[in-house]
């Protein structure tokens, strides 16, 4: 990465994800390829019958029955990633100095679960708030998907959790790197998580926005870039990478995914939901100046793509503006499959194009039957199919969420020093 | 309700609290946090069980009365019996 201060070059060693459509990397790489849907039927609380992709690992595999009663999904979601990140990148755990661990997790949001269960609860007790559980607070402070983490694994580095909307992913893998640049820790688990399908309140408020996808065909309900999309498919999920700093990942013969060459943050400051092209296309921009490499190297540009009527134009109008001319880039998104993950959704979807980096393949955005001609990208979006190419060298992965935050991450593959 | 029946109400409670431990070999005298992996938190979900499940409200300086099965028991029969 160029800039002023000579920083450590930071690397990708391990990834663990639960996705909607795969509890690893393999196998929700292999159902992206596929253009397998994980979006299902779904019934909650008040809202009623609706949509939602949903996460079938087992939570038990790194947690007692207890912890599960006791802590929350994103926590559960956050103790599974975690484990599968560390074991994924072979680290030597058991000797690892875990005060040298730092946990940063995304989030869009965190406690609404909790709450609208207790308010529900004491509703049943005629609103009295002595039924109201001691462990609400645990459940519901801002930094519990992380250190639910930190007390399961026995990691006494700093742990937080960064709000940062539908951009959270993105904004999580970074502070992970910012955090080895600082030395404040020697390995980073970061990315993002969300719980968000169990709250009726994130389902009632999309559609009050008439946001919210409707569809009697789940695995098509979803359908960015589409002329008939008609919104948001709310799923769960969450993914967590292993990141350090490379002399230490070269130093002990990891196997390296990635390398994060640019990352960028910024904010449109124009409305609280409604996304700005503009400073979209800057975000974008000052990641790749970041990145020191020129706009044409890019193979993949994984587009944040909800679904949305203005959400999905909007981006492809910056996108235009940034990649004019640049015949090497392709786009794709994994929404169509996945639904919109919330604070994991980018953290999921740039892990799902990394294995391009070693296959060749550029999954592809599904259930685009008639193309929107405002989603357009001069006829580079990989729609329905994969497409192969000679070699992929950099991915860019965006992620953009309400009040206006902006993200891009960009990840060269590791081709030796 | 029975001191037998109170015993299996709190018996009831504490499969809840602790999904992880067999309950089957539970001493009835002996302190139930000898026996169960539990912590104030846990306790705290025995107290908030007898609230919500039978409206017994059981002030903090009287926690001290559930110890072990059998001082639980002892303690909640005049409270529920006529549950």
């Amino acid at each position: 990465m160029q800039n002023p201060i000579q920083r450590p070059r930071v690397v990708i060693t391990g990834i663990g994800l639960t996705a909607p459509n795969g509890n690893t990397l393999s196998e929700f790489r292999q159902a992206l390829l596929d253009g397998k849907s994980g979006i299902q039927e779904y019934e909650i609380r008040y809202f009623g019958k609706t949509l939602a992709g949903i996460c079938n690992f087992d939570p038990l595999k790194y947690q007692k029955k207890k912890d599960v009663r006791r802590g929350t999904r994103a926590g559960s979601i956050g103790v599974y990633c975690a484990h599968e990140a560390i074991q994924d990148s072979a680290l030597d755990w058991e000797n690892v100095d875990k005060s040298r661990v730092g946990v940063y997790v995304g989030i869009t949001e965190h406690g609404n679960v909790e709450t609208e269960n207790e308010v529900y609860n004491i509703s049943q007790f005629n609103y009295d708030c002595s039924i109201w559980t001691h462990h609400h607070n645990p459940r519901t402070v801002a930094n519990n998907p992380a250190g639910e983490i930190n007390l399961n694994m026995g990691i006494t580095g700093p742990h937080i959790t960064l709000g940062a909307a539908c951009a959270a992913g993105n904004c999580g893998l970074a502070h992970g790197c910012q955090m080895l640049w600082l030395d404040e820790c020697d390995v980073a688990i970061c990315g993002g998580v969300s719980e968000s399908i169990h709250t009726f309140g994130i389902f009632a408020g999309f559609n009050s926005q008439g946001a919210l996808a409707k569809s009697d065909n789940p695995a098509t309900a979803c359908r960015p870039f589409d002329k008939d999309r008609t919104g948001i498919v709310v799923s769960e999920g969450g993914c967590l990478f292993t990141v350090e700093r490379l002399d230490d990942a070269l130093a002990r013969g990891a196997k390296i995914y990635a390398e994060i060459v640019g990352f960028a943050s910024n904010t449109d400051a124009t409305d609280f939901v409604l996304p700005n092209a503009e400073r979209q296309a800057q975000c974008v921009e000052m990641a790749i100046r970041r990145a020191g490499i020129e706009k044409n190297q890019i193979d993949i540009v994984s587009a944040h793509a909800t679904g949305t009527s203005s959400g999905d134009a909007v981006e492809c109008e910056g996108l235009r503006s940034v990649f004019e001319n640049c015949p090497n880039v392709r786009f794709n998104g994994a929404k169509g499959h996945i639904g919109h993950c919330m604070g994991a959704a980018a953290a999921l979807e740039l892990a799902g194009n990394i294995p391009s980096f070693t296959d060749g393949l550029i999954h592809p955005a599904i259930n685009v039957d008639n193309l929107d001609p405002d989603c357009d990208i001069f006829g580079q979006l990989v729609l329905n199919k994969p497409e192969r190419r000679d070699s992929v060298n950099y991915i860019l992965n965006n992620s953009f969420g309400m009040l206006g935050i902006n993200s891009s991450v960009i990840v060269k593959k590791w081709q030796g020093e | 309700m029975t001191p037998a029946e109170i015993r299996e109400a709190v018996l009831n409670i504490l499969e809840d609290i602790t999904p992880d431990e067999d309950l089957t070999q539970l001493k009835d005298d002996v302190p139930f946090r000898e026996q169960l992996e539990l912590d104030s938190m846990d306790f705290l979900d025995i107290v908030m069980e007898l609230r919500k499940r039978y409206r017994i409200q059981i002030p903090e300086d009287e926690y001290k009365n559930l110890i072990t099965m059998d001082s639980t028991v002892k303690y909640l029969t005049p409270k529920m019996e006529e549950l």
